[in-house]
């Protein structure tokens, strides 16, 4: 239980100099070592005394993970590289401005100043029970007390509850799934690299994380090919408060039209369900036809298929059918 | 080594959540421990089955070719419990040792597999099959003490052959029973905790105690098959048990087999009207 606040409890502060120094150290402490990032989920869990770490990894010194780079096929974008400068880049809002727009509503300017991409991807989940120490499934319990028919459970999830039906937080995320990003994870074997949307990871697979990262792993950047570059992009996070808040949901689409005709699209939502979706079904629902209020409308209706609603959270079919379909109308307007 | 995982409930209470899992490598090392002593103990200790004179030697000349043994209610029964525990214990605990998969879909099916053919068995045991020929009686433990005393030098007489299943045979039903029962009936509940479609889902169904005792007699049960299945699987691949093994698939075993193990006068074979003694018949009241 959440008993002391702003007294963090003792560790060992390693601060690496290089990814392969942070990646050996990571590997020589495994489950006993926390990785820090930006700091902003980490400091909630220490001062609240719920994690209790004995080392901690503190990448902020580690320069190799940080900043946005061109390739030949796109961009790269170091895992420590603040949201606020991934907001500003000129080549982000140029051709990606689909990341640009979802980090620029992450919460608010400090945060965005101090939270980086990795940590905004890799964040843990915002339910308030597990945030507040419960011993829940995701705590490594053997109860959800956010579940039906009496858990406090409005933001959670409509889709892939498994025992646990916290929703994954992360704004970036969906936008990273349309731009197809390959995550670039150090492990103890060597490079990995992975489709965004293979990072996360929902309860039915493990319970206590929300992405693929074990111990000993690190992921370094996130690569964006140029294949969506320049496509018309849609981003949208609803929020209770619009100047500071985790999203109730957000939804991203980048599609490719000739005319008025969808040629190719990628649509992926987040908060809905334990892991970032991407809305396949949709996506080949809408493929060859217009991007107009009638495409967007059946695309609204099967994004929703299959979604169960919790006691307090029907509120999110309706909003998801009218994100998605605003996704693909809304780009119309854009046009 | 703790038995145990311990919470706080949000109460304050300390609850206990789930069995150690390192439980699982203490139950698969003692269960090839077993494997190791009994097969030293068959080759290096074990004195020559020797049992006492039958009694009823007569009525060995009826008994056929092919002694019916098991029906094929009761094997289907069984290779589909045996299909549904291995498939439970694979799914409960080999994300437990890193290999993560969609398991609690699987596992949850699988439990409902095998608490249908319990319940099947249940029946089938108590009201179409003998219900006590897998229940140690009298005999049993008077041969068990005198095999005993003749292991130890003692003077005792000699052992009279086995009923349809010899006592090790029953004392293994019994704990696999146990075992099973603790499984099926706290899985039940726990059913009400994950997605099924069947049941509607209730966390606050019982207290965070009573939840966390079910769980932990669920993994405890759990960890525990984990041992006993090793040991079925090592018995029944073992030459001299082999036989019964056999008769597990196609339903009888033989003539020689059951003369030499079982007592006629315990386990009766009876022969269906107008069978000939030796071209064997259905299974008459196997389990």
């Amino acid at each position: 239980m959440a008993v002391i606040r702003d007294v963090m409890p003792a560790f060992d502060l390693l601060q690496p100099g290089t990814a392969a120094d942070a990646q050996r150290l990571l590997e020589q402490h495994g489950e006993e070592a926390w990785v820090m990032a930006g700091g902003l989920d980490s400091f909630d869990w220490l001062k609240d005394r719920i994690k209790k770490p004995k080392v901690l990894v503190d990448l902020s010194g580690v320069e190799e993970l940080k900043g946005i780079r061109a390739t030949s096929d796109g961009v790269e974008i170091g895992a420590m590289t603040t949201l606020t400068e991934i907001a500003n880049h000129p080549a982000i809002q140029r051709d990606y401005s689909v990341l640009a727009q979802a980090v620029e509503l992450v919460a608010s300017p400090q945060i965005r100043n101090q939270g980086t991409l990795g940590g905004n991807v890799s964040q843990d989940a915002r339910c308030w029970y597990y945030r507040g120490g419960w011993p829940c499934y995701r705590a490594g319990g053997n109860i959800c007390y956010a579940d039906t028919p009496v858990g406090r459970n409005r933001e959670h999830a409509i889709f892939g509850a498994d025992r646990c039906v916290a929703v994954h937080p992360s704004d970036s995320a969906p936008a990273l799934i349309v731009l197809d990003a390959k995550f670039v994870i150090q492990t103890p074997k060597g490079e990995r690299v992975v489709d965004a949307e293979d990072y996360f990871v929902g309860p039915e697979i493990d319970i206590t994380r929300l992405n693929i990262l074990k111990p000993g792993d690190l992921l370094m950047a996130i690569r964006i090919p140029a294949t969506w570059a320049g496509a018309k992009f849609y981003f949208e996070k609803v929020r209770d408060r619009n100047v500071w808040d985790f999203p109730l949901m957000n939804v991203a689409s980048a599609m490719k039209l000739t005319g008025n005709t969808i040629d190719e699209i990628r649509i992926a939502v987040n908060a809905a369900a334990p892991r970032p979706l991407r809305l396949k079904a949709v996506e080949d629902a809408v493929r060859g036809k217009p991007a107009n209020a009638d495409t967007g409308e059946m695309a609204g209706k099967i994004a929703v298929r299959g979604a169960v609603p919790l006691q307090f959270n029907g509120y999110k079919i309706p909003l998801m059918r009218n994100l998605v379909k605003r996704a693909i109308d809304g780009l119309q307007e854009a046009a | 080594m703790k038995l145990f995982t311990w919470a706080t409930s949000p109460w304050g209470q300390s609850v206990p959540a789930h069995v150690a899992w390192g439980l699982i490598w203490v139950a698969a090392i003692a269960g090839l421990f077993f494997m190791i002593v009994h097969s030293l103990y068959v080759i290096i200790v074990a004195p020559p089955k020797r049992f006492a004179e039958r009694k009823a030697e007569a009525s060995a000349a009826g008994i056929p070719e092919r002694v019916p043994r098991h029906t094929l209610a009761a094997r289907l029964f069984h290779w589909i419990m045996a299909a549904s525990m291995i498939t439970l214990l694979i799914t409960a605990f080999l994300p437990r040792v890193g290999i993560q998969f969609n398991w609690v879909v699987y596992h949850w099916i699988a439990g409902v597999v095998l608490t249908g053919s319990i319940l099947f068995h249940i029946v089938h045991a108590s009201f179409f099959l003998d219900f006590w020929s897998i229940w140690p009686d009298k005999t049993d433990l008077r041969d068990a003490m005198n095999r005993t005393r003749r292991f130890f030098g003692k003077g005792a007489p000699l052992p009279s052959r086995f009923a349809k299943y010899p006592l090790e045979n029953k004392l293994y039903h019994g704990v696999i029973m146990l075992a099973g029962l603790a499984v099926m009936v706290t899985g039940l509940f726990m059913m009400k905790r994950v997605q099924t479609g069947i049941f509607t889902r209730n966390p606050y169904l019982f207290s965070d105690m009573t939840w966390g005792l079910m769980y932990v007699l669920h993994g405890l049960a759990g960890v525990g098959l984990i041992a006993l299945v090793m040991v079925h699987v090592y018995m029944g691949v073992r030459p001299e048990k082999f036989p019964i093994t056999k008769s597990m698939i196609f339903g009888w075993m033989s003539r020689d087999f059951y003369l030499e193990e079982h007592d006629s006068g315990r386990w009766v074979v009876k022969a269906p009207p107008g069978s000939r003694a030796k071209q064997g018949y259905t299974a008459s009241d196997g389990d």
